[in-house]
């Protein structure tokens, strides 16, 4: 059977299979589609689909087959026909879906599929499936609005009481001179933050360094500072404590329970696994003195919000097994992240590494639901989406604010886009005394979002991640507008095991209330 | 019924008080619910 086509200069012809001829030219697809011979009758169908503004993904996972319809964030849990007829929806017409149905599900009848197609029709008429993007305009106006400060990263201290290899941070030091942010270098910032927040309430804050506790008397002082102005400035301000639990005490936990919203403890999991990098200046492993700290915090903390963060390089690439023996010493609260270093480092993950990763969080999701119907569950910070009350879709296209609503602060008062920037001169914006001065860099970072890269516009998870992390872009590309692609490739994963979890936890619900 | 929509935010609708948390996207919740 011979085909000829005719069609604009540059259109490009692939073969998709099932008797599929697909015709693409700029943003539209022309798919052609022969029918059989056997039939008798050689039919052609000819249908436009204009791709770039809907967007679907499909895939299966965990018994689970899932479709999530890009634009209206909905999420649907279909059958297999059900499956294969959406992912046929909108390039072939109605006669050739039947065909094609029937041929790969005899039993399945012609009304069945027709129903079928009723629905998928009823759902997208709702705007819940192939639904439109139109949110381009909205990303245009992010990118000319005057930023507003709602958060900053305190540095108050260069220095650290380990030594870890792999920190980000060279130890604390972000390659430059030990340091120690002054109260009156703190107050300034808080009180550079309120006068920048506008109309905003909720200011966050977060002590990070180096070890904020090699500093903790000015945390405290600030915090009091804090609360001293905040009824009158009418703000909310919401702390936040990263520790490596080294210098956690009796007094350490009683305030930090007291006034921190939420506190971030550094644990990599299994002892050997946090001993390797984790050491103090004598190269003594840390794990043995700051868990029973962590322990003892945790249990004291009466529910407030706190996580055990780890991170994970490409000597645990098994990194399930650590997060399920941070849950087995009784913390609940996990989040584990992948390392971020040079390419060349040793500890550094590989391509190779990616297929045993993939399969540790699809692990992780299935474990965490298992345990979570034996009664013993605990959550993971990339698998908490909230699927019903998630962020709007101006944050969604925002993305994360570096640069724009979120700065760090050197311990003399410097500002960076964050704290992952902190110590690279080319990315010093100004100082909390006179504010940013480095207009043409925020507005860089105002631009940095997945409607701004041209490498996003097709990417289903463009609307979960709004273009990824501007500082891993920078340091795998050197442009902060660049792609992580290693990164990308871990998110969609994380992502997919995300709405897996949901979807199971809403069915574990609904069999509880039928019992 | 061969499809199942689990209840999401529509996100046409949502279309931005600011008032969330800041350091993907995914995750944060929204203050207003």
């Amino acid at each position: 059977m011979g085909v000829s086509c005719r069609a604009a200069k540059g259109a490009m012809p692939t073969t998709v299979g099932g008797g599929l001829f697909l015709l693409s030219y700029e943003n539209l697809s022309v798919v052609v589609s022969l029918l059989s011979k056997k039939r008798g009758t050689v039919n052609v169908f000819v249908s436009f689909v204009d791709r770039e503004k809907i967007m679907i993904h499909r895939y299966k996972l965990n018994g689970y087959n899932i479709v999530l319809d890009v634009y209206s964030g909905s999420v649907h849990v279909v059958d297999d026909v059900a499956y294969d007829l959406i992912g046929l929806y909108e390039t072939c017409s109605k006669g050739e879906i039947v065909w094609q149905i029937q041929e790969k599900y005899p039993d399945v009848l012609k009304e069945e599929i027709l129903e079928c197609m009723e629905d998928i029709a009823s759902l997208k008429e709702a705007g819940k499936l192939f639904s439109q993007d139109t949110y381009a305009g909205i990303a245009d106006g992010l990118a000319g609005h005057t930023p507003v400060l709602k958060a900053l990263c305190l540095h108050v201290a260069h220095t650290c009481d380990l030594s870890c290899s792999y920190c980000f941070a060279s130890q604390g030091k972000y390659k430059g001179e030990r340091a120690l942010m002054s109260l009156e270098v703190g107050k300034r910032a808080l009180d550079f933050l309120v006068e920048n927040s506008g109309g905003r309430r909720n200011l966050e804050v977060d002590f990070f360094g180096g070890e904020p506790l090699c500093n903790w008397q000015v945390v405290k002082d600030l915090v009091a500072y804090a609360r001293s102005i905040e009824k009158e400035a009418n703000k909310n301000f919401r702390f936040t404590l990263t520790t490596n639990g080294m210098q956690v005490d009796d007094e350490v936990i009683a305030f930090a329970n007291r006034e921190m919203h939420n506190v971030v403890l550094s644990l990599d999991g299994r002892k050997e696994v946090h001993d390797r990098f984790r050491k103090d200046h004598a190269g003594r492993g840390s794990y043995d003195r700051i868990v029973p700290k962590f322990q003892k915090f945790v249990k004291a903390r009466g529910g407030k919000d706190y996580y055990i963060r780890g991170t994970f390089t490409h000597y645990n690439t098994d990194f399930t097994e650590d997060i399920l023996h941070m849950a087995d010493l009784g913390f609940t609260q996990l989040s584990m992240e992948p390392v971020v270093c040079a390419l060349e480092d040793p500890c550094a993950l590989t391509e190779e590494d990616l297929p045993v990763l993939y399969g540790q969080y699809e692990r992780l999701a299935r474990e965490m639901l298992r345990r979570e119907k034996e009664g013993r569950g605990f959550t993971f910070y990339h698998y908490m989406i909230d699927l019903g009350h998630g962020p709007c879709i101006y944050k969604r296209i925002a993305g994360c604010g570096s640069g724009t609503e979120y700065l760090a602060v050197t311990p003399w008062g410097e500002l960076y886009p964050c704290h992952q920037f902190v110590g690279d001169p080319a990315y010093s914006m100004g100082n909390i005394w006179d504010g940013v001065q480095n207009k043409a860099l925020q507005d860089k970072f105002g631009k940095c979002n997945a409607y701004s890269r041209p490498q996003c516009q097709d990417c289903w998870a463009k609307l979960y991640c709004s273009g990824g992390c501007a500082a891993n872009a920078y340091h795998a590309t050197g442009d902060i507008a660049g792609i992580y692609e290693y990164g990308c490739k871990l998110f969609k994963k994380r992502i997919e095991c995300a709405i897996m979890v949901k979807v199971a936890e809403a069915e574990m619900r609904e069999e509880d209330e039928t019992i | 019924k061969r499809i199942k929509t689990i209840e999401t935010r529509d996100l046409a609708k949502s279309a931005g008080c600011g008032e969330c948390q800041t350091c993907g996207v995914a995750n944060q919740p929204c203050e207003k619910k």
